[in-house]
């Protein structure tokens, strides 16, 4: 197992009332799965995302990725999780805006102190089609671009999982499909697990696997009708 | 609109506004204080000077106006003053005091603090002395002991607390004892030769016109060398003192407004930049630029007027402290209450200053296009020159002129203090440019990335490089530069204080009594290192032009002291070791019999001489010319007898005269044992013990640089402040980037050292760059103010900028630790 989620449970204190936002919710992947958890807006999803990665602690359940408990670990233990085994893909992209496109792609590789990330990176533009456009700022990159540095910097580390939240959220329908095939390809040649929280039902389509939230619970947990070429 | 759009961001805002708040508070305090002091000057001016007209000389009033002054007014008191060593019995206690013999009932006005109260009635009545606190409490001497001035012992009766017109702090430089008109002749002590003021104090009736009396006799005045004080005259020349202290604290209060000015700017600078987006859809919605610009200035103004009113309030407050600081140095009694026009004044200049300083950046959102909306980019906006920008920057440097002016209305000040801002200014933003521009070229690629990403903080968009320069350096100049005063002026002092230095000046030795006391110095083995005669004169005429025409003539600047004082001359025909000659010869007798005098090169400069410029001076009664033949640079470190004025052989030596002689004394009981011998044998003796008078000046530099160190601790409060600031409003620039950074697997340690590299390699060129400034004005303060010769306090200095780094660290680094604290998750959504 490559993520093993069980009972994972989330509350927040809010206005002096108790607020669950996600219920008892259990699942396990396999390496290499695709997976996606889909959900009307406040259902709990990318809460769901943050626990899974080790954005957050949950109230109660575990989760266990690449076999380590992150339940029990500090927040700098977990950072180190993230560094090793987890790559990130956000909605806003979420790119350092002061520093350029290839200097974000850099980061999770100069963390680790690993030799070459230059070039690593570079490699990694060229791979999702903006060799030329290292240098360059994120306020001077198009939505698409912003998501295929993203893209870029997510799999600079070579993760074991990837989570991406929204990703094509902000995306127009064409420049959404080019970041997902892209998405679908560098997952298929890393033998990465993706898991994608989304409320695209199509986007969804394309992962082998599906988890419906309602209201921080799991109201279905599907494999999905066709798996496409992806 | 501009209430609304600051709801989220108003905690924020105010945070910008606290820096000016101590700047605000120092410049009312100030200002408050100086209204009050000219209050309390003008409402106890006449306690000032105890009477309503006092006439001094230093000789006996002549005898053709004795008789006139014995006249005037309902009331009189006559006042013998002279300098003379008194002995206190009991306890052998030996020190220069100020004798002055009261016949009359002075003072007329102000509370003559007495204790015990009956002691005054006794006084009077001629049963004994009085005597300053601080000498009683110097040697133990109780009420009920007895001193002996000169050849009379008289029972203390009392305790002087306080004299009116005479500060606290000027009893303790020259404590007084007070002794009955009657016994001045029994002390012995007024010989041919000795100095002595005379004085007479006067009070007339209710409503009469002082000044017309005093006009009325002016002309005989004039001739008698009788020099005349009334109430408005001592109350212009003490409020004019004291309004000079108050203008330099002023200046100072004034700095730390500016230095919270700073930090508005670059508070407000970053605000904008977050309301950016914000701007965007309004401009979209079809607010003009103008319309955007209006809401932010009235946002930022409202908090001004806000941080202005606090600030206000505070310094209200402040000024209740000052007279406790300043006490001992005032002549009145201070009365504290609200002076509105200093809080008026600080309201407005705070408020004003703030806005000017708001607008710098604000001026920005006129540009920002409504393409933002659709596409955010970076440069777009602000490129181009903003002709109302460059208006904005002339306000700022007319206001700051103009204050200046107002506060001092000395244009070399405006000068000097507009001119240091500037350059410190300059200096301060140019390097930063340069680091910016320094590290963008040489980048040090190889590095760990821990360091690269520290170093690429301080240059990349949205970086803190110039105003945490600015801030921190110019916080750091002003707390250096005050150090480095204090340790001019107190080094000054321990100059020439060595081991083999004179410690003991003998003056006021009769010519007949010079082989007595140089015997009782011989006999004890103590040598005599220098001996010279000193003869008493006063100028009469300048190239035959009288005194009393110079004086009329409003267009000449010599200074009045030139004029008017007594001049302490002798007489030899060389140079001694602390002079060098400038110009002409040592003093010699000319051929045509007049002497050729050696004058001080600062005091011919002051005075508009020349060689061959005639002097007429009043030698005890007698005209004599003199010719300038030679000016010196004189060194008055040096502890011996120096000379304005130096006459050759063969002119004075039969004027009325009294001799010098400085000796050594290697110990403390040695030096209170011969001090005693002198008292009994030659009781007009005076002796100066140099380690006292070293002591005291000592004990004023503490206590001024108390005064300075508590104003400026303003401007460091407010330095620290906008640092902290700073830093604090840096951290919403930085937070989503150490949010993300920590999402990427970033430990807390890196996170960590990235924000020590930025932090502390910024403190540390702010403060060198502030102690290298400070240096600066350092060494043009010794060269041009206290001509002294100028060494840096290395060691101090460097320890004072590794503080200000360490400070602006551990600022920065508390700043991340709430960033760690909080989990990526929220951040990132809250981001949104």
């Amino acid at each position: 197992m490559i993520l093993q989620v069980d009972n994972l449970t989330k509350t927040y204190a809010s206005g002096g009332r108790e607020l669950t936002v996600l219920h008892a919710v259990s699942f396990g992947l396999q390496a290499g799965d695709t997976f996606a958890i889909v959900g009307p807006s406040g259902s709990g999803k990318t809460t769901l995302l943050g626990l899974c990665a080790g954005l957050d602690r949950a109230s109660a359940g575990s989760v266990h990725l690449n076999g380590i408990q992150l339940d029990n670990l500090n927040e700098d233990q977990r950072a180190a999780v993230r560094n090793q085994h987890v790559g990130f893909i956000f909605q806003n992209f979420q790119l350092l805006p002061t520093l350029t496109a290839l200097e974000n792609v850099q980061v999770p590789l100069e963390l680790r102190g690993e030799k070459g990330a230059a070039k690593t990176a570079q490699a990694l533009l060229e791979r999702v089609g903006l060799g030329q456009r290292g240098h360059h700022y994120p306020a001077q990159l198009s939505g698409g671009e912003q998501q295929r540095v993203s893209l870029a910097r997510a799999f600079a580390n070579r993760p074991a999982i990837l989570f991406a939240d929204e990703p094509t959220g902000n995306l127009d329908p064409d420049t959404s499909a080019t970041v997902v095939s892209l998405l679908f390809e560098l997952n298929r040649e890393a033998g990465t697990t993706l898991v994608l929280v989304t409320h695209d039902l199509e986007l969804a389509a394309k992962t082998q696997r599906v988890l419906k939230l309602r209201g921080g619970k799991v109201v279905e947990d599907y494999r999905s009708a066709v798996v496409e070429k992806y | 609109m501009a209430w609304r759009d600051s709801r989220r961001s108003r905690s924020r805002l105010l945070l910008f506004m606290s820096s000016i708040v101590l700047g605000i508070a120092a410049l009312v305090g100030i200002n408050s204080f100086g209204h009050n002091l000219a209050r309390s000057i003008s409402e106890q001016s006449r306690e000032l000077l105890g009477a309503d007209l006092v006439l001094h000389s230093t000789q006996p009033f002549d005898s053709t106006i004795a008789p006139d002054i014995a006249r005037l007014g309902q009331r009189r008191t006559t006042d013998v003053a002279f300098a003379s060593l008194v002995l206190f019995p009991r306890t052998q206690g030996v020190r220069l005091a100020q004798v002055r013999n009261l016949s009359g009932d002075f003072p007329y006005y102000g509370a003559w603090e007495i204790a015990p109260a009956s002691a005054r009635a006794a006084f009077r009545a001629g049963r004994g002395a009085l005597v300053d606190d601080v000498l009683l409490a110097q040697f133990k001497v109780k009420v009920g002991d007895s001193v002996k001035v000169g050849e009379v012992t008289l029972p203390v009766l009392g305790r002087v607390l306080k004299t009116p017109g005479q500060s606290g702090m000027g009893s303790a430089v020259a404590p007084t004892v007070f002794l009955p008109g009657q016994y001045l002749a029994r002390t012995g002590l007024v010989q041919r030769g000795s100095r002595i003021s005379y004085r007479t104090y006067v009070q007339f009736a209710e409503g009469t016109d002082v000044a017309a009396v005093v006009k009325g006799l002016q002309k005989r005045l004039d001739k008698a060398s009788i020099e005349s004080d009334t109430v408005a005259s001592r109350q212009q020349r003490t409020g004019r003192a004291f309004s000079d202290l108050t203008e330099f604290l002023s200046l100072v209060a004034f700095v730390a407004l500016l230095l919270g000015c700073v930090g508005v700017a670059s508070a407000v600078n970053l605000y904008v930049r977050e309301k950016l987006a914000a701007v965007a859809v309004l401009r979209c919605l079809g607010a003009s630029g103008r319309q955007a610009v209006l809401i932010y200035l009235l946002q930022t103004s409202g908090l001004g007027l806000l941080g202005a009113i606090i600030g206000a309030a505070l310094g209200a407050g402040v000024q209740f402290l000052l007279p406790q600081v300043l006490g001992s140095f005032l002549p009145v009694e201070i009365s504290v209450g609200l002076a509105w026009p200093a809080i008026g004044l600080g309201l407005v200049v705070g408020l004003l200053m703030a806005v000017l300083f708001a607008l710098l950046p604000l001026l920005s959102i006129r540009r920002v296009s409504p393409l933002r909306v659709l596409r955010a980019a970076y440069d777009e906006d602000t490129a181009g020159a903003d002709p109302i920008r460059w208006a904005v920057y002339a306000a700022i440097g007319l206001f700051i002129v103009g204050f200046t002016w107002f506060q001092t209305h000395k244009w070399l000040v405006v000068g000097v203090f507009s001119g240091s801002l500037l350059v410190s200014f300059g200096l301060l933003t140019g390097l930063g440019l340069l680091l910016m521009k320094l590290l963008r070229r040489y980048f040090p690629v190889s590095w760990s990335y821990v360091w690269r990403q520290g170093l690429a903080n301080l240059f990349r968009p949205n970086n803190q490089t110039l105003t945490l320069i600015t801030s921190v350096g110019l916080g750091t100049f002003l707390l250096a530069t005050l150090y480095l005063v204090q340790a001019l002026l107190l080094g000054r002092m321990e100059l020439k204080t060595g081991d083999q230095q004179p410690n003991l000046v003998l003056f006021d030795i009769q010519r007949e009594q010079l082989a007595g006391v140089e015997n009782v110095l011989k006999q004890r083995q103590l040598p005599i290192i220098q001996r010279l005669p000193v003869v008493t004169m006063r100028l009469l005429a300048i190239n035959q032009r009288t005194v009393a025409a110079i004086k009329r003539d409003t267009t000449d600047d010599i200074p009045p002291w030139a004029l008017t004082s007594e001049y302490r001359v002798t007489y030899r025909d060389s140079l001694s070791t602390s002079e060098t000659l400038l110009s002409g010869r040592p003093p010699y007798l000319g051929k045509d019999g007049l002497p050729h005098i050696s004058v001080d090169a600062g005091y011919a400069k002051n005075v508009h001489l020349k060689l061959g410029d005639t002097l007429t001076f009043n030698v005890q009664g007698s005209p004599m010319q003199a010719v300038i033949g030679g000016t010196r640079e004189v060194d008055w470190t040096k502890m011996q007898s120096n000379f304005l004025v130096v006459f050759p052989k063969g002119v004075l030596e039969q004027a009325p005269q009294f001799e010098v002689v400085i000796t050594r004394v290697p110990s403390t009981a040695q030096l209170a044992e011969v001090q005693r011998t002198l008292v009994a044998q030659f009781p007009n003796v005076s002796a100066i013990d140099i380690g006292l008078i070293l002591n005291t000046l000592n004990d004023i530099i503490t206590k001024v640089s108390f005064v300075i160190r508590f104003m400026a601790a303003f401007s460091i409060i407010t330095g620290l402040l906008v640092l902290a600031s700073s830093v604090i409003i840096s951290r919403y620039q930085r937070i989503q980037e150490s949010v993300l950074l920590r999402t990427l697997g970033a430990s807390r340690r890196q996170i960590l050292l990235i924000t020590l590299v930025e932090y502390a390699l910024l403190g540390a060129l702010a403060a060198g760059a502030g102690i290298g400034l400070a240096a600066g004005a350092g060494w043009a303060l010794a060269a041009f103010v206290f001509e002294v010769s100028f060494a840096v306090a290395l060691p101090s200095l460097l320890g004072l900028a590794a503080v200000v780094t360490a400070i602006t660290a551990l600022l920065g680094l508390l700043n991340s630790r709430e960033v760690l604290r909080r989990p990526p998750l929220e951040v990132l959504r809250g981001e949104g």
